[in-house]
């Protein structure tokens, strides 16, 4: 089974990297199996890409042209992003998004690398048992423990903030433990070794030998962990609904029609403003996405 | 596990005579130490946030709780009065139509793209990236973009199907056609789930549909009798994987209803009233966990619904373990 493609956290929607380009098959095709597989693959592209181009052509028409059932819009109004950033509170969604984001991440592999580092190399007793503990934080649903945290939260008066998703990250994420795990399991023990012998302390040996050579594990893992923040709607709604001033992108566009009393040209904005980026990071990254995957072989 | 590892773990285990000399057992500590350093924070954040809300939600299903005042003992009050809920009896019912009809959908499109791109040559790589693109979309986004999509009036799939004399549904403002809405928004979505599959048809050896196009077996007989016992593992996985997700199935859901109804989603006491939409048709298992406790205030009724969403998901992560080589302990 390939770790990555744990679908259980698909919640996470985190982006797998395609496998490595198909293998030759041997063709003895006719001209007409050629047509039809291609017509099907065209039709599927075209009910994939239909909803990004209706969006991004939506974001570009009039207020009342978007209540048409006009598709192409009569005339171009690049000022609606112009319009979601001047009159609606975006920027203040775009920055806690990158605030949670980015915050997040940086504490999940300051806290995820050494735990998977003990997990996959070090011998000692309870391995398996906190193992297994970290697969079920991974796979369960995280309605179960809601009541329970957010009272938690609300004894110490951070709900309405950010800081219950967090500060958690502190303490390592069960996913990127996990992922981390099986990316180092892939590292050779000679080189620990050699390392060993050299005198160096375990820390040393994290530090000097494996996060080098893990650094495309840790780099897939801190994109699947901002990705998974950006997206992240249960967590910012459960804990920001009350307090505006801290809500996430995802959020801001979940009720921003209503709440900005504006038809969907905006709307559609709005939502090319959550999309763009996370396609642009993918569209650069993916070369490193496929890199750390197949390098490091996240076979278990 | 590499020898000098090995061994070092061998001369610190107690009762090695060898581990009895004081130069071995301060070591033995300081290994220890070393160890906890390096899972102690993951360790803080396993009590804190896993074991102590598990315990926690345990207690609070036994009591009356309201988060302003201190939980009042209950008994099995909560639990007996889930067989009275009408909502959640809805709620359960959706989250079951979503496992039996959302969960296969996904395994099969899933399989059906992995197949298609793996008999695909040099194109294979622009297709595969379109076909994934979706899986990157954030979810509220997906939703959103799917409500203006399919609206029922001017939306573009149903002016499309009017250019043909058809009358399109009205979708995710139709109780009968919500779900089916949801479960299109999911097989956009696919991406990931195809890749598995991708992953896992490209590791048939090729020798193998070789040998048996030798022994004459047409495309169908290769693909049941080579390809597809090949694919079982993975198939049964992602088919569990599936129903663990789809049972905390919430943000899409959540999102669909409150912008195909035109409101707006606040939280706390307003959702009450729009998740769901239309007539509680899009209202699953987990929606209702958060309606109940946020927007009620009925929290001890929210854990006791939680427990049994712990008690039907563990039970499936045991299938999960038993099944997944990469889940088992052994490091090696």
């Amino acid at each position: 089974m390939t770790a990555l493609a744990t679908p259980a956290r698909s919640h996470r929607r985190a982006p797998v990297p395609p496998p490595r380009p198909v293998r030759k098959r041997r063709s003895k095709e006719g001209p007409l199996l050629f047509i039809a597989r291609h017509s099907v693959a065209i039709a599927l592209s075209m009910m994939f890409l239909a909803p990004f181009l209706f969006i991004l052509l939506t974001s570009f028409m009039t207020n009342t042209q978007s209540l048409t059932s006009n598709y192409w819009p009569t005339s171009w109004h690049p000022e609606n992003y112009i319009a979601v950033f001047r009159k609606t509170d975006m920027p203040k969604y775009l920055w806690n998004t990158v605030l949670y984001a980015g915050l997040g991440t940086i504490f999940t592999i300051m806290s995820s690398v050494p735990a998977a580092y003990a997990l996959a190399k070090l011998q000692w007793r309870g391995r398996q048992l906190m193992f297994l503990v970290v697969i079920c934080m991974m796979l369960l649903p995280p309605q179960i423990t809601t009541v329970p945290l957010y009272s938690l939260w609300a004894t110490y008066g951070l709900t309405g903030s950010l800081w219950p998703l967090i500060l958690p990250t502190l303490f390592g994420d069960a996913f990127s433990i996990f992922l981390l795990r099986q990316f180092m399991l892939t590292i050779p023990n000679e080189y620990l070794d050699a390392a060993r012998v050299d005198g160096c302390g375990e820390w040393r040996t994290l530090f000097k030998v494996i996060w080098p050579m893990a650094r495309p594990g840790i780099a897939a893992t801190a994109m699947f962990q901002f990705f998974y923040a950006w997206n992240d709607y249960y967590g910012p709604f459960l804990y920001t609904s009350e307090n505006q001033d801290n809500w996430t992108i995802s959020l801001g566009i979940a009720s921003f029609r209503t709440l900005h009393a504006v038809a969907w040209n905006l709307v559609t904005a709005a939502t090319v403003f959550a999309i763009a980026p996370v396609l642009i990071v993918f569209f650069f990254a993916q070369k490193a996405f496929v890199q750390g995957v197949t390098l490091t072989g996240v076979k278990g | 596990m590499a020898t000098t590892m090995a061994t070092r773990h061998a001369a610190t285990r107690p009762g090695n005579p060898r581990s009895r000399r004081p130069g071995a057992t301060r070591r033995r500590t300081r290994q220890r130490l070393t160890i906890l350093s390096f899972i102690a924070p993951a360790l803080i954040g396993i009590v804190i946030f896993f074991v102590y809300p598990l315990i926690s939600a345990l207690y609070f299903s036994f009591t009356k709780f309201n988060l302003l005042t201190p939980p009042e003992f209950v008994g099995l009050r909560n639990y007996q009065n889930m067989f009275h809920d009408t909502n959640l009896i809805k709620a359960s019912e959706n989250t079951i139509w979503l496992v039996l009809v959302m969960v296969p959908a996904q395994v099969l499109f899933g399989l059906g793209t992995g197949i298609l791109l793996v008999t695909m040559k040099r194109s294979a790589t622009i297709y595969r990236t379109i076909f994934y693109l979706p899986a990157l979309v954030p979810p509220v986004a997906g939703a959103l973009a799917f409500v203006y999509v399919l609206k029922p009036g001017t939306g573009p799939v149903n002016a499309l199907l009017a250019n043909f004399g058809i009358e399109g549904p009205q979708w995710f403002n139709d109780p009968a056609w919500a779900k089916p809405s949801l479960t299109l928004l999911a097989l956009w979505g696919i991406g990931n789930t195809m890749v598995i599959f991708l992953a896992a048809l490209l590791d048939v050896p090729v020798s193998l549909h070789e040998a048996a196009a030798l022994d004459g077996a047409n495309a169908w007989q290769r693909f049941r009798h080579v390809t597809l016992p090949m694919l079982s593992p993975v198939i049964v996985f992602s088919t569990i994987t599936g129903i663990i997700t789809t049972l905390q199935f919430f943000t899409e859901a959540a999102v669909a209803a409150s912008a195909a109804s035109g409101q707006a989603t606040n939280g706390g006491n307003s959702v009450s009233t729009l998740f769901g939409y239309p007539e509680g048709s899009t209202f699953t298992y987990p929606l209702w966990l958060y309606v109940k406790g946020f927007g009620y205030n009925q929290m001890g009724y929210a854990s006791a619904m939680a427990i049994v969403l712990f008690v039907v998901a563990f039970a499936i992560i045991l299938l999960v373990l038993k099944r997944s080589k990469s889940f088992s302990g052994e490091a090696s």
